[in-house]
């Protein structure tokens, strides 16, 4: 099954919806990473809230997904990770360091947009239709 | 070679309950196949949500490693019972390779890192009991359980 990608804005939006086989997942590594060159893409979310199963494969994907979309200049965030998944990954010995993530999809943008301000590297500015910059916030500083 | 087993603590004999279920494992397909069917059948039984997700997780583990070495194997479900608790066994078996140096294989650092190795001390973890059987040239079974929590 196909990861449905969404463009939005300088943003691609990845919603895992079902649970993945690896020929999925790496078929949706290779589709983000493409899109982030032909969309000049500077942030991509991967959305795993429908995820329920979070095994070593599937976190090297996400971990390479982040690194690799890092070298060609767009930022990863992983959000929905739910409070199982967490716990499992934990117990597996599981890490997705160096990967940032962030409670949800609404947490995701606002990691993103505080990251990939105007003054970044590249010159054209962003549009920033998700309201006020949230210059400083931390992903999972809310409440 | 000699048959290596690793047992953590002493053989439990748990009696099943159930006629187990088996489900051969080919493809990355099967992985996501057996490791539905084990959520299910831990549903059915009563385990708890965080349980399904370490059992799912811990069968996709190994039906990876099936994948992965052997190519082709068997993953098995079955419902037990030991006293008053209930629990679900599952037991993955292939007759692949084997593994060369199950002591090494089950050492943390060379198993995880950076997803190279068989993933199986954290399988471990997952678990209530786990417990291996390889011998090189013949295959690798491996046998892991989990109770429901009273």
């Amino acid at each position: 099954m196909d990861v449905p990608v969404l463009k939005q804005g300088p943003f691609l939006i990845a919603t895992v919806q079902s649970a993945l086989t690896d020929a999925d997942l790496a078929g949706m590594r290779r589709l983000l990473i493409e899109q982030v060159g032909k969309f000049r893409s500077r942030g991509v979310i991967v959305d795993v809230t429908a995820v329920d199963v979070m095994d070593s494969y599937a976190c090297r994907t996400l971990r390479d997904i982040s690194h690799i979309a890092g070298l060609r200049g767009a930022s990863t965030v992983i959000v929905g990770i739910h409070p199982e998944l967490a716990f499992t990954m934990v117990q597996l010995g599981l890490s997705l360091e160096g990967v940032a993530t962030a409670l949800d999809l609404e947490e995701g943008l606002a990691y993103l947009n505080a990251r990939t301000r105007p003054t970044a590297v590249r010159g054209n500015a962003p549009r920033n239709n998700a309201g006020p910059p949230r210059s400083g916030t931390h992903p999972r500083g809310r409440r | 070679m000699l048959p290596v087993t690793m047992r953590d603590h002493p053989a439990p004999a748990p009696i099943p309950v159930a006629g187990a279920e088996r489900i051969p494992i080919r493809s990355d397909r099967d992985i996501l196949l057996a490791r539905q069917r084990g959520r299910d059948l831990g549903r059915s039984i009563g385990f708890v949500a965080t349980d399904l997700t370490l059992i799912a997780t811990a069968i996709s583990e190994l039906a990876r490693n099936i994948v992965l070495y052997a190519r082709e194997g068997v993953i098995e479900l079955c419902v037990v019972s030991e006293d008053s608790r209930r629990g679900l066994v599952v037991v993955a078996r292939d007759q692949g390779p084997g593994i060369a140096d199950i002591h090494r294989a089950m050492q943390d650092g060379y198993s995880t890192s950076g997803g190279l190795g068989l993933g199986l001390p954290g399988v471990k973890r997952l678990m209530d009991g786990f417990e291996i059987q390889s011998r090189t040239g013949h295959g690798t079974t491996v046998q892991i359980a989990k109770w429901i929590r009273a």
